[in-house]
């Protein structure tokens, strides 16, 4: 991002940076730059409060009464992500015993899934699967850990897209299972920790890692971070 | 240490493109200046075609286009903000409510988003696609740009 700021003021446009990582801004001198210590996903930090952001635009676009730069400010306000707290979220109870837990749980949740796909009129589900297929993606995951080949077991597109189309499908789920949006990392934390697909996503995962799969193919899976 | 802090040590290790002579333009008022976003999280409208993991084009986004959805092909960040409001990725109906303030001139008609998961020299960004999006910015009449991560 810090590269298109320098762009385009050569350009001959005024740039304000929201940045996310303080690092990079130190060594890439974007002209003017508003230091956010939000969680990463979050640059104008608070979802669905108009108040907030409007201070964050207020204090980013004092940067441009500077008459020379670099200007590097930070916003007075941090927000921590919380990624060890699961968001207090039911999951359905089982329903269809001839089925796989996380198949009939992914199954389970497709009316929350719905009802959020009708507030929004838009969904980030469908890089490589709509939310037709992703039982059947589930299926094909628990295949996997039970020793299947990736490469062999049918899935339907990239499995960085699948499992991305995975989590976004239980965490726009979730929206419609709290009053509130989540704070940062919860439905993250809530997907990964607590639902039968996010433990199942991360033990094909490691079943794929096992099983010699390409780091880019298997890594970026999920979050860096999990294991 | 959280995640995004594992990621912020990560991200600011990386190589990085270095501007000898970094430009600093002197822009107009913010009550007469023309505001565009331009994000680097790989949003576009739902139906159009999504983003490449090693993609460097941009996506054009209308000033009245809602139906936006992530692209981007980083698992490292909170997606579940964006899906609960847009605008703390796009803040646009915050520029709306800005312009109608008088705070600043007015909203840019277009605005446009990249894929930030790029190839450590950015070139194409830097010498073809960039430079054509500050033009098109330009034709707009836009004054200053936002620029904002996920």
């Amino acid at each position: 991002m810090s590269t298109l700021a320098h762009v385009f003021e050569a350009e001959g446009l005024a740039t304000v940076s929201l940045i996310s990582v303080r690092g990079v801004a130190e060594k890439m001198s974007p002209p003017r730059a508003l230091y956010c210590d939000f969680p990463l996903g979050r640059p104008l930090g608070e979802p669905q409060d108009a108040q907030f952001q409007h201070d964050v635009l207020r204090t980013a676009f004092v940067t441009l009464d500077e008459p020379a730069g670099p200007v590097l400010v930070d916003y007075p306000v941090v927000i921590e992500i919380d990624d060890a707290t699961p968001l207090s979220c039911a999951v359905p109870p089982r329903y269809d015993m001839s089925l796989h837990p996380a198949v009939d749980e992914i199954t389970a949740l497709r009316g929350a899934y719905n009802r959020t796909l009708s507030r929004n009129g838009v969904t980030s589900v469908g890089r490589s699967c709509d939310a037709d297929g992703l039982p059947d993606v589930m299926a094909k995951l628990v295949e996997i850990i039970a020793g299947a080949d990736w490469k062999e077991v049918g899935l339907p597109g990239n499995p960085v897209g699948l499992a991305h189309d995975l989590r976004t499908y239980y965490e726009e789920a979730a929206l419609a299972l709290n009053d509130e949006p989540p704070a940062p990392g919860a439905a993250e934390s809530w997907f990964y920790d607590v639902t039968q697909g996010g433990r199942t996503l991360l033990e094909a995962r490691r079943a794929m890692r096992d099983g010699g799969a390409p780091f880019p193919v298997w890594f970026y899976m999920a979050r860096a971070t999990r294991q | 240490m959280t995640a995004d802090s594992d990621i912020r040590v990560y991200a600011s290790g990386l190589p990085m493109p270095e501007f000898a002579t970094p430009a600093f333009a002197t822009p107009k008022r913010l009550s007469e200046a023309t505001v565009a976003i331009v994000t680097t999280a790989a949003l576009h409208r739902a139906s159009e075609d999504g983003y490449t993991n090693t993609d460097t084009s941009y996506r054009e986004i209308d000033r009245a286009d809602r139906d936006l959805v992530m692209g981007h092909w980083s698992p490292n960040f909170d997606r579940a903000g964006f899906a609960a409001d847009i605008n703390v990725v796009f803040p646009i109906d915050r520029l709306e409510e800005l312009e109608a303030q008088g705070v600043i001139g007015s909203v840019a008609p277009r605005h446009f988003a990249f894929a930030g998961n790029q190839e450590d020299t950015v070139s194409s960004i830097r010498l073809d696609s960039g430079p054509r999006a500050a033009r098109a910015l330009l034709a707009d009449g836009v004054d200053v740009v936002l620029l904002t991560p996920v």
